[in-house]
Parts: C-alpha cells; structure tokens; sequence
C-alpha cells in the first residue's frame, strides 16, 4: 500500500471519529470546560450582575471561609451524612440484597416491592416524608405515641432533621440493592460449597467467601455515595422548606438550612449566594470546592483496578 | 439472619434422623426469611399506603389522626388537577422530559459508539472526561451557565436553557451506553465493513437493532432525571410559573395549601403515579441498566 493512501486512509479514520464524537466535543466545550474556566475567573472578580466585574483577588476566598456563616455547617453536615448516611445505606443495601437473594417464593413481588421508592420522584418523595413524620399528626408520631415512644421532631428538631434524612435515604435504597443483588448472585457457588465442606459457619463464610468476592462493587458503592453526599441538594432543600413552612416565590427570603442549618449542604450555598444575594463570585468560591470534593472522590473511583472503565475496543 | 439450613450433615450417609433436623432448619429458615422480607415489604411499601389514603381524605380529617379516610374525598384529585398551572407544569415535565429524552439519545450514541468501537489516540482520555463530566454536580458550572442563557440569550424563565444542552451528548448516557456497546462483539461492526457498510449505517443498521435494551435503559434513565429535576427548573424557570414542571411546582402546593395535607398528598401521588406506571412497563430495562453503571467491569 503506498504511503499517500494510508496517510489519507488516516485522515478520513480520524475525521470519521470527530464526527462521531462531535455533538459531545461541543457539549464539553461551551457546558463543561468554558463554564468551569469562567467559575474560576469569577472566583477572583467581584460581581452582583448588574454592574460590570470588578477583581477583587482573594477576598471571596476569605469571605467564605471566615465570614460567610453557612459554609462550616455545611460542610459538618456533609461530614456526618458521609459518616452516618452513607455507612447505613452500603449496611442496609447489603443487608436488603442479601436478603432478596435468599427469599424463595414470591421473589419477584418482594424485588419490586423494595425497588419502587428508589423510583420515587425526589421532591415528591421528601413532600411524602415530610407529612409522614411531621410531629403534629404524622402517621410515624401517631404511631410512637400509641406504643409510648418519645416522638422526635424530625424534619422540625435540628438534632433529628439528618436522621430523618438517612431514614428517607434508606427508603430509597433500590438502587444499591440491585446492584448488591447482581454481586452476591455473582458469587461462585464452589466456594460456598468448599467452605461449607471446610465446616465452616454461616459467618466465616460470609466473612471469608461473600466479602472478598464483593467487595469491589462494596468500594464502589460506598465512593458513588461519597460523591452523591457531597451534591445531596433537592431533598434536604425541599425538607428544609417544607418543614419551616417558608415555600418558594412571592419574594420570600428563605433562611437556608432550617432548622438551625441543620440541613444546608454545599450546594445549597452555591444556590444561597448567587441566586438569594446575588454575590456570584462567592457562589463560585463554594462551586471550586465542591468541584474538588467531587474530584477527588471520583479519580479514586477510576483509580480502582479492574473499574469503572471496561476493556473494549 | 442465621444460615442453619448449611451446617454440614457429619456423614456421607446421613441417618434418618439428621435428615429430620434438617429439614426442619430449612423450614425455620424459610419463615425467618419471608417473615424478614414482609417486614422489609411493610418499611418499603407503608409510606405509599399512608401518602394516599390521606389523599382521599377531607381537609379536617387529614389534619386528625385517623388512618382511613371517611368518607373517601375522590374530589380532591379533580381539585388539584382543576389547581391553575397543574396542567401546564404537566405539559412542561412531558416536554422537558420527552424532547430532552430524544436529543440525549440521538446526539449520545454516536458519541458512545466512537468511545467504543473506535480506535484513536485519546480515547482513554476522552473516556475519564466523561466520566468526570458525570461526576460534575451542577452547580459547579451554574453562575456562568446561568449568566449565559439569562443575560447573553434572555432564555431565563423557560426550559430552553435545560432541553438544549441535551443535544449534545449527556455524560451520564454516554457512559452507560459505551459501557452496553461494549459487550457486542467487534465481529458484527467488521462483517458489516465488509458487505461496504458505511460507519453511520453500521451504527443504524447493525448496532442499534442489537443495542436496544442499552437505548431504553437510557431512555429511561433520562425521562426519569428530567421528571424529578428541581434544581434546573429552580435555576431556571423559577420566575415564571409558565414555565414550570411538575417536581419544582410540587412544592408551591403546600404553599398554596398550607396545612392541607390531602391536597398536597393527592399532587404528590399525580408526580409520582407517572414514573412507577413507567416502570411497570420497562422494569427489566431499567433493572439492566441500574447494574450496567456499575458492575460490569
């Protein structure tokens, strides 16, 4: 083959695959890498929106991590939804999954059954909570009450606003427990078989046999809920709202976090400070931050071996 | 939970007696387990059961303690639909929701056949970019896309500014098409070259017939994204209630309502109803695709 034929056979492969992937090379230009670059000049300019950006250095930086009030409790939030939340969903994922793998007679129902809150919309889902545990006459206090348990104040008590959180997270665990359900049917049967010929308990064999075999998607599970924390917005928003009574329009200013902050996370600041006070080069201070966490969390989802990104040609 | 059922039988040829006991174990671990599950059931299902027996309950009763609606109030349905703006926030979630359905799978697969079909130089690179682009919350780029679409193209207050970017490839199904795309074996893609299949024609006639439970899972997976976006609409549409969709709308009804629960109840049963009878109807795409984003690897 003569060397022009091959340089033009290259040429068309490489304009073949521009063209395929172009609807994406200008979606990553104008929504992802302009916008970012732009987030980070904005970080330096003093800007309200209506009069011109001003540079203004590092006084954001200061602002928001000195003066500004929400950014530590929010980030304390975050911290023990990652803690507590995150810990209980990957427990309880398991635990449902399984669960599911050992149901033997009406599989299918139960499967469902547990699957469909994950479905449920966000907001209507944190409305449902939201009347579900509301101390006045929610079903759940009802019900407390009846059998003599002191009834929390939920989504109205800043020590049980996140609580009430992870029980709405938990509620909505289908997603974890299908992806468990696949692993442990992943699981290969000879080992069990072997372990159980060994002698060994129900515990050593899942200790010893179902652990190491899932605990990859058990990483994967536990860094995708890390990086999902860290952008936890529409429900504790809508709960917080909710719950104070405060909703949206007629030029209310909500007061973010209700009750008592106990609610914000990161990006409810970005929201709070660009689009309630107007301090846009702020918000973008915050939106670095988070774009870091979020980062960092997934360079160590794709660090793992074997991981997100199969082999394919 | 105890495993009893798997204790090893000591002999190779177990007494009458051991087969007894063991039997017994598997029994008592099948009640455990089902009377686990219908606990797991009652935690999974309750919320729904509550949320719409109050629907249909009268104003004052929704506010008592009562479980069961007396009598059942199915007026209450026709007055949030009869609510001004319901409809027209329904229709904005079905534009939002189908346009945006559409242009994500149209200007996805290609993308995602090049990601996995294709070799060049970069394409791991490009692949750890979307990634990325799917672990990108929102907002981190939303002052300048704001200030974008509301100063520079005065589309503030519509959903123009959430339907558009769709057409051109979103992160989230790029990957998971890529990831779907993969497991058809490269043998079809070069018989195809062979009989003089252009690239484009491969992809319409071969792959995509061969790709379509990999489509639906992502067809359902955007549908169901834009139906419970609220930051979008909230970043957007916010100051034109015209323009609103059903999951940021949702909200204004305890507004609106204030301590009418079943009202608020009864619209939240009519934004969730959709997804679940989607469901219903494509649950083993959606299943499939659920396990794609992750374990297959």
């Amino acid at each position: 083959m003569s060397t022009v034929t091959l340089a033009a056979k290259r040429r068309r492969a490489a304009l073949r695959t521009i063209a395929f992937l172009s609807p994406w090379l200008i979606g990553f230009a104008v929504f992802f890498a302009y916008p970012l670059l732009s987030t980070v000049y904005f970080s330096f300019m003093h800007y309200d929106g209506f009069r011109p950006p001003t540079w203004s250095g590092t006084k954001n930086w200061t602002y928001v991590f000195e003066h500004y009030p929400f950014f530590w409790p929010a980030l304390r939030n975050t911290l023990w939804l990652v803690l507590v939340m995150v810990t209980l969903r990957v427990l309880f994922g398991l635990g449902v999954g399984l669960l599911i793998t050992r149901i033997r007679t009406g599989t299918g129902v139960f499967r469902t059954l547990f699957y469909l809150p994950y479905l449920a919309p966000p907001v209507a889902a944190t409305m449902a909570f939201a009347f579900l545990l509301n101390p006045g006459t929610g079903p759940v206090n009802s019900l407390l009450e009846k059998v003599g348990v002191p009834a929390p104040g939920w989504f109205n008590d800043p020590a049980w606003s996140k609580p009430a959180l992870t029980l709405l997270a938990l509620w909505g665990i289908g997603d974890l427990m299908v992806i468990f359900m696949a692993a442990l049917l992943d699981v290969p049967k000879e080992q069990y078989e072997a372990a159980e010929l060994d002698g060994a308990s129900a515990w050593q064999r899942f200790r010893y046999v179902t652990l190491p075999n899932i605990s990859p998607i058990v990483m994967f599970a536990v860094v995708t809920g890390v990086i999902q924390t860290m952008q936890y917005y529409t429900q504790p928003l809508v709960a917080g709202k909710v719950a104070s009574g405060v909703i949206q329009g007629a030029g209310t200013m909500f007061e973010p976090g209700y009750p008592e902050h106990s609610t914000l996370t990161l990006p409810q600041l970005v929201y709070n400070l660009g689009f309630q006070r107007f301090d846009y080069g702020s918000a973008c201070v915050v939106a670095l931050v988070l774009f870091a966490l979020s980062m960092a969390f997934t360079a160590l989802l794709m660090r793992r071996r074997g991981g997100l990104i199969q082999a394919g040609d | 939970m105890t495993h009893v059922l798997d204790k090893p039988v000591a002999s190779a040829t177990p007494a009458p007696d051991a087969r007894r006991t063991a039997r017994r174990r598997a029994l008592l671990e099948w009640i455990a387990v089902h009377a686990l599950g219908v606990a797991a059931a009652l935690f999974f299902t309750l919320p729904f059961v509550f949320v719409l027996l109050t629907s249909l309950m009268s104003d004052s009763q929704a506010l008592s303690r009562d479980l069961l609606p007396h009598p059942w109030e199915w007026d209450n349905y026709r007055r949030v639909l009869d609510t001004p703006g319901f409809l027209t926030w329904w229709r904005n979630t079905l534009l939002y929701a189908g346009l945006g359905t559409v242009l994500t799978v149209v200007s996805s697969l290609p993308v995602a056949y090049a990601l996995a079909k294709f070799r060049f130089r970069g394409r791991n690179l490009a692949l750890m970019l979307v990634i990325s682009m799917m672990m990108l919350p929102p907002q981190v780029v939303v002052i300048p896309m704001y200030l974008f679409w509301a100063k520079q193209l005065d589309l503030s207050g519509t959903l123009w500014p959430l339907i558009v970017p769709m057409a051109f490839g979103d992160a989230f199904s790029i990957f998971l098409l890529r990831q779907f795309l993969t497991t058809i074996p490269n043998e079809y893609v070069d018989a195809a070259r062979v009989d003089g299949c252009g690239d484009l024609r491969t992809l319409l006639r071969v792959i995509v017939p061969m790709a379509k439970p990999g489509i639906a899972a992502v067809a359902l997976f955007q549908f169901f994204y834009a139906w419970n976006d609220y930051f979008g609409p909230q970043i957007y549409a916010s100051e034109n209630p015209g323009a609103w969709t059903l999951s940021y709308g949702l909200e204004s009804f305890k507004g609106m309502h204030h301590t009418d629960w079943n009202l608020t109840m009864a619209a939240t049963v009519l934004v969730m109803a959709p997804v679940i009878l989607v469901f219903f109807f494509a649950q083993k795409a959606f299943v499939e695709g659920v396990t794609l984003t992750g374990v297959k690897g």
